[in-house]
């Protein structure tokens, strides 16, 4: 299988899916002559030119509402953030319109429409660039949203997002951008809201998405290493919809749980999952559910203290063993 | 404090030559005589449905809010009389008269004011929230130029399908402050798209007068700051309303470029009828005196008095028979139940509503 970084999956996606719906296109800033600003869709434009491929001005209310507005009549837009942080001053737009027009129509519309880019901190840009919004995407029903923390997981996530006939966020991450995963050369789909168990294990189960779903394997490894510790991963990939039934059936199985993201802890998305864990496994539980969390504050621009302040392994290390007690 | 001008509405004799060149110019003098009285019956009828839906607020019966058009009939009446097959159209919340001229039911819009199932988003989304895909009508939207980027992506749609068509994007004096619009405006004209901006300004946003809310009043002049044509004209007139349209609509659709038509109207009521200061922000002469020269309903009777399309019984036997509509559309409403509470949670999901197989992975809703 090719190795191929978590960009060219997620380019392959976007192409492959102009190609095969003529109604796909790719509305955003800098996404189609400067071939991107993160490189996601560097070649696309030389490709498939400027019906699919439409630079925006920097107008990110209008541009995203012009894709709501275009799906009513059967485009299918793909709108690039060039930072989820951006999608700030389209709240209106993405929060209002393209999470409630279904509703209150009484379901006469649909809007199937993709928002995607990167939504990470931990890359030294301030706190204006580094939001994490799932927790507030998955509070607006109507809205679907996924993150993926692989290569894999973003192609076929992102295709699931495009086929999809509900608005849907696909939270990427500038720091994998550039990472290599094996992904298969033939055509495959993720489906939304079937999380992935990265490693099993019986002492305790870390649920986790995006990035820190990788460190949080990694962090797994070192425990069962260093500590002889059988520590299962869950990798959300999607977070609405969610896929509960693996979240519980870990838990009942291990019996502790450490929940680990990028978020701020306040209403975060695992405050939702803790939630669900104590409502529907509380008899399983030998300990209270443990976060770990990015420290509650907005982020830091300091490198090694934002480093510190989103989840690293030490910090889940440090948890996992508070957990295990 | 700033001084508040108060508009006075100049008095125009319903027959001057300038209405007669309007009603003579081609697009209405190929109109029939049906034609004519249909727009007859389309301006009074948005009256009195809206006459009676007051009533019905008043006395508890419809929740929420209700912005009354009263005044405003002509404007959504004149342009949706001129839709083709290919044209779309989205306003504000102030969207009764819209609504209503697209051909959707009074039962039906009577039905979701009072939110029963039996209304047209099935008690979903209220008074603001009137939806028709199937008539092209794309709402019925509740924050103040939120539906501008939207009617730029309608015009949008139609370009990259290659279809000839235009999308009518109305929105209310009070909006074109809004960054939204500003954004919109820009993506309208750098992308050449077939959008026509009606501006309905009733003097107003809200409680602040034109003068006091924007910088500079002359709306549509917001369009040279984008190369955007624009015109401006009376909005109680329904022949001036439908002349000047028409010129929009066959530009947009032929040169694919966005246009601005400021139509200056008035609105009876307040903002809305829980805008119980509306008297203090204007006079009752300055209603009175709009009333007595440039009613929609009365304007348009007069034109049609005179060309011998409506005779006094037949336009008293018309209002007749839209007042008994409207009353049975508040039975049609009364009669009618409210959604189960299993509907709660249907309509947020297209992919749910139609997971006939059941094949969704994962939780969807996260009730206890």
């Amino acid at each position: 299988m090719p190795l191929i970084t978590y960009r060219e999956a997620i380019k392959q996606a976007l192409a492959e899916e102009i190609e095969r719906d003529e109604n796909v296109c790719i509305i955003g800033e800098e996404v189609a002559e400067y071939n991107g600003a993160y490189k996601v869709t560097e070649g696309l434009w030389n490709r498939y030119g400027d019906k699919r491929l439409i630079d925006a001005p920097i107008s990110e209310a209008a541009f995203s509402g012009l894709a709501i507005g275009a799906s009513a009549l059967c485009i299918r837009p793909v709108v690039e953030m060039m930072f989820m942080s951006f999608s700030y001053v389209a709240i209106d737009q993405l929060f209002n319109n393209a999470s409630f027009c279904r509703y209150m129509s009484g379901g006469l519309m649909n809007i199937p429409i993709v928002v995607r880019g990167p939504a990470n901190g931990g890359t030294n840009v301030g706190a204006t660039h580094s939001h994490t919004p799932e927790n507030m995407v998955a509070n607006h029903p109507g809205l679907k949203v996924v993150c993926p923390s692989n290569a894999y997981d973003a192609k076929g996530l992102m295709k699931a997002a495009i086929r999809d006939n509900d608005p849907v966020f696909v939270m990427e991450n500038t720091i994998l951008y550039g990472e290599k995963w094996e992904v298969p050369e033939e055509e495959y789909i993720v489906e939304l809201g079937v999380a992935n168990v990265l490693k099993e294990g019986t002492d305790l189960t870390i649920v986790s998405h995006g990035r820190c779903a990788i460190i949080s394997l990694q962090a797994a490894q070192k425990l069962e290493e260093d500590y002889d510790l059988s520590v299962e991963v869950i990798d959300l990939r999607s977070i609405r919809p969610l896929d509960e039934a693996t979240i519980l059936k870990s838990v009942k199985k291990t019996n502790r749980v450490v929940l680990v993201e990028e978020n701020k802890p306040f209403c975060g998305v695992d405050a939702q999952i803790s939630h669900l864990i104590q409502f529907k496994a509380f008899d399983y539980l030998d300990a209270p559910v443990h976060r770990v969390s990015a420290i509650d504050a907005p982020q830091i621009y300091a490198k090694p203290l934002e480093d510190w302040q989103i989840p690293n392994e030490e910090r889940i290390i440090e948890k996992v063993l508070e957990c295990i007690g | 404090m700033a001084t508040t001008k108060k508009k006075t509405a100049k008095s125009a004799k319903p027959a001057s030559k300038k209405s007669q060149r309007f009603k003579d110019a081609p697009i209405n003098a190929k109109l029939t005589k049906d034609e004519k009285l249909d727009l007859y019956r389309m301006v009074l009828g948005i009256r009195r449905f809206e006459e009676r839906s007051l009533q019905a607020y008043n006395q508890g019966k419809i929740g929420g809010f209700l912005h009354l058009y009263i005044g405003q009939e002509a404007i959504a009446t004149g342009i949706v009389s001129l839709m083709e097959e290919n044209d779309h159209i989205i306003t504000a919340y102030r969207d009764h008269g819209h609504a209503l001229a697209v051909g959707m039911s009074m039962n039906e819009c009577m039905a979701e004011m009072y939110g029963k199932y039996t209304g047209c988003s099935k008690g979903k989304g209220g008074s603001m929230h009137f939806f028709a895909p199937d008539k092209n009508y794309w709402g019925g939207h509740g924050i103040v130029a939120g539906q501008t980027p939207l009617g730029a992506g309608l015009a949008f749609g139609l370009k990259y399908k290659g279809l000839k068509g235009c999308a009518l994007c109305f929105l209310g004096d009070g909006a074109v402050n809004q960054g939204a619009f500003l954004e919109t405006l820009n993506l309208a004209a750098l992308w050449d798209l077939p959008v026509i901006f009606v501006i309905e300004n009733n003097g107003y946003s809200m409680g602040t007068s034109l003068e006091r809310s924007s910088a500079q009043q002359n709306l549509a002049h917001r369009g040279d700051g984008f190369g955007i044509e624009w015109e401006v004209c009376d909005g109680h007139d329904v022949f001036e309303v439908r002349e000047v349209a028409n010129r929009a609509m066959v530009r947009a659709r032929e040169e694919m470029k966005p246009f601005i038509l400021e139509i200056r109207t008035y609105r009876y009521r307040g903002h809305s009828v829980a805008d119980a200061n509306h008297m203090k922000y204007r006079t009752k002469e300055e209603i009175e005196e709009y009333k007595k020269t440039k009613d929609p309903i009365n304007v348009l009777k007069e034109q049609l008095l005179k060309d011998g399309t409506l005779t006094d019984e037949l336009a008293q036997q018309m209002n007749r028979e839209v007042k008994l509509e409207a009353e049975a559309s508040v039975k049609f409403a009364e009669d009618s139940p409210y959604a189960p509470k299993s509907e709660i949670q249907t309509d947020v999901y297209w992919e749910v509503d139609n997971d006939t197989e059941g094949k969704l992975k994962g939780t969807y809703f996260f009730n206890d």
